[in-house]
This record gives C-alpha cells, sequence and structure tokens, in this order.
C-alpha cells in the first residue's frame, strides 16, 4: 500500500519533469537539429532577398541532372537570357532549394562586365525536391526557373 | 588556409568574353552532421567569394551549406585590359584565401 501511493506521486513527478525537460530544454534543441526548409521557408527566404515582387516564368535557364545518385555533388548551372549591356543586365541570380536544412543555396551578383549571364557550382541536396533559380534583371524585373530533382542517396546523412 | 586552383585564359581578344574557373579545398562543414560520439561538429563554409578585375569586383557570390565541399565556381566576364584577376574567398572563422591570375589582351 504505502510502496504503491509512493511510487504513483513520483511516476507524476518524473512524467511532469520530463514533459517539462522537452518543452522547456529538449525541445529547442530538437527543432534547432531538424531544421528542414519547407516550400513555406524557402518562399520566406525567397521573400527576404528579392520582396514581394512578382518573379515571372522564363529567361532563366537552371541546368541540373534531373535524377541524382549522389546528392552530395551535383553540378549545377544557371543561364540568364540577357544582352548584358549597361541598360539591361542580370544584377543578381539566387537558387533556392525546398528541403534542404536550409532554403538558401547561392546567390551571385554580376553586372554588365559578365559578357553572360552564366555561372556553375557543385551544390548538395538533402532530398529529392524541387530546385528554384531567380534571376533579378537591371530593370527590377524577376525571373525563374524550377526543375524537379530526384536524389537517391541524400546529403547530410552520413556520420563521420 | 587552404589550396586553390585558377583557370583564366592567358590571352584573350578585347571585348571576348572568357570563361573563369575557380576551385578551392575546403570541407563545407554544414553545422548539421555529429561525429562518432554524438558531438555535433561546429559550422564551417566558405561564405564569401569575390572575384576583382584590376580593383573592380566584376562576380560576387553568397555561399550557404548547399555548396558542396570543395566549392567550384565557374562564371564569365569581359576582357576589357589587360591586368590581373583577383580572387578571395571569405570562411566562417573569418580566415581569407586570396589567389591571383594575370590575363593580357590584345
Amino acid at each position: 500500500m504505502t510502496d504503491k501511493s509512493y511510487s504513483h506521486p513520483t511516476r507524476r513527478a518524473v512524467l511532469v519533469g520530463a514533459a517539462g525537460a522537452g518543452a522547456f530544454g529538449v525541445a529547442p534543441f530538437l527543432t534547432l537539429r531538424r531544421a528542414e526548409a519547407t516550400p513555406e521557408t524557402m518562399k520566406a527566404a525567397i521573400h527576404r532577398l528579392i520582396g514581394e515582387s512578382p518573379v515571372k516564368k522564363g529567361k532563366v535557364t537552371l541546368d541540373i541532372p534531373p535524377l541524382v545518385e549522389n546528392g552530395n555533388t551535383i553540378a549545377m548551372s544557371v543561364a540568364v537570357d540577357s544582352p548584358m549591356t549597361e541598360a539591361n543586365h542580370v544584377k543578381a541570380i539566387h537558387v533556392f532549394n525546398e528541403k534542404n536544412p536550409q532554403p538558401d543555396i547561392i546567390s551571385v551578383h554580376l553586372g554588365p562586365r559578365a559578357g553572360k549571364a552564366t555561372f556553375s557550382t557543385r551544390i548538395r541536396l538533402a532530398d529529392s525536391q524541387s530546385v528554384v533559380a531567380i534571376a533579378e534583371m537591371s530593370d527590377g524585373t524577376l525571373w525563374s526557373d524550377t526543375v524537379e530533382v530526384i536524389v537517391t542517396i541524400a546529403a547530410c546523412l552520413e556520420y563521420n | 588556409m587552404a589550396r586553390t586552383l585558377i583557370n583564366v585564359p592567358p590571352k584573350a581578344k578585347r571585348g571576348q568574353v572568357v570563361e573563369i574557373k575557380t576551385l578551392i579545398s575546403h570541407v563545407m562543414e554544414t553545422g548539421y552532421r555529429r561525429n562518432e560520439t554524438g558531438v555535433a561538429i561546429p559550422r564551417d563554409i566558405i561564405n564569401l567569394f569575390v572575384c576583382t578585375y584590376n580593383g573592380t569586383e566584376i562576380f560576387r557570390a553568397d555561399l550557404h551549406q548547399a555548396i558542396a565541399a570543395n566549392p567550384f565556381i565557374t562564371f564569365f566576364t569581359t576582357a576589357t585590359e589587360s591586368g590581373t584577376l583577383e580572387f578571395k574567398w571569405t570562411d566562417d572563422n573569418g580566415q581569407v584565401e586570396t589567389a591571383s591570375a594575370k590575363i593580357t589582351v590584345e
């Protein structure tokens, strides 16, 4: 009897304590570790960088293989159709993803001296997802291209 | 900090658009991985790359964790005059790596 009545509050205390730890100690840590970009966080990242201006499809060609075996290095290149003159050139190209821990991939800043609004690099993708490239023109218009990429071995999962 | 590899054509005609290729060895640690004892490996990435042509900035890139290890970046520029292209990478620890290449414009 005494044993039982003793064990009840203890178990409750333990549970309450655990819940408290979960709410105040462990939970923020977990959310930090499990940070994952979602289509919403990608939109937020886009808004943060380029504002609320409308983005039109076209002019941008985002070149990524649609089926990727290893998500740790994926060749990506972005080309924008622009004459690259003082009056009409690409100011910046931003690339975003949907499901990596962070939504940003790269932002490049160019000018009329580039001659050709093209760059390439190698990226990491944590999951099959869509990748968006947005070009910011000198006249303020925004153009984009989206590619769906299937990744068989994801990046960010391997341990040392 | 790291080894770099630059490819700039040594000679170009005036007004010609030339391709520049850059590579730097760097782990680009995302901060999301853990070591074998479960301790998070701190983030360490190159977050900024700048290229200047005779002192004028012609290309700048803000890099994030989604850039693969050993960042490889290629881009274009118009050969305007003979001179030096300077490349500068900055990482999270504030370490800076530089490289340069000469170009002769005819």
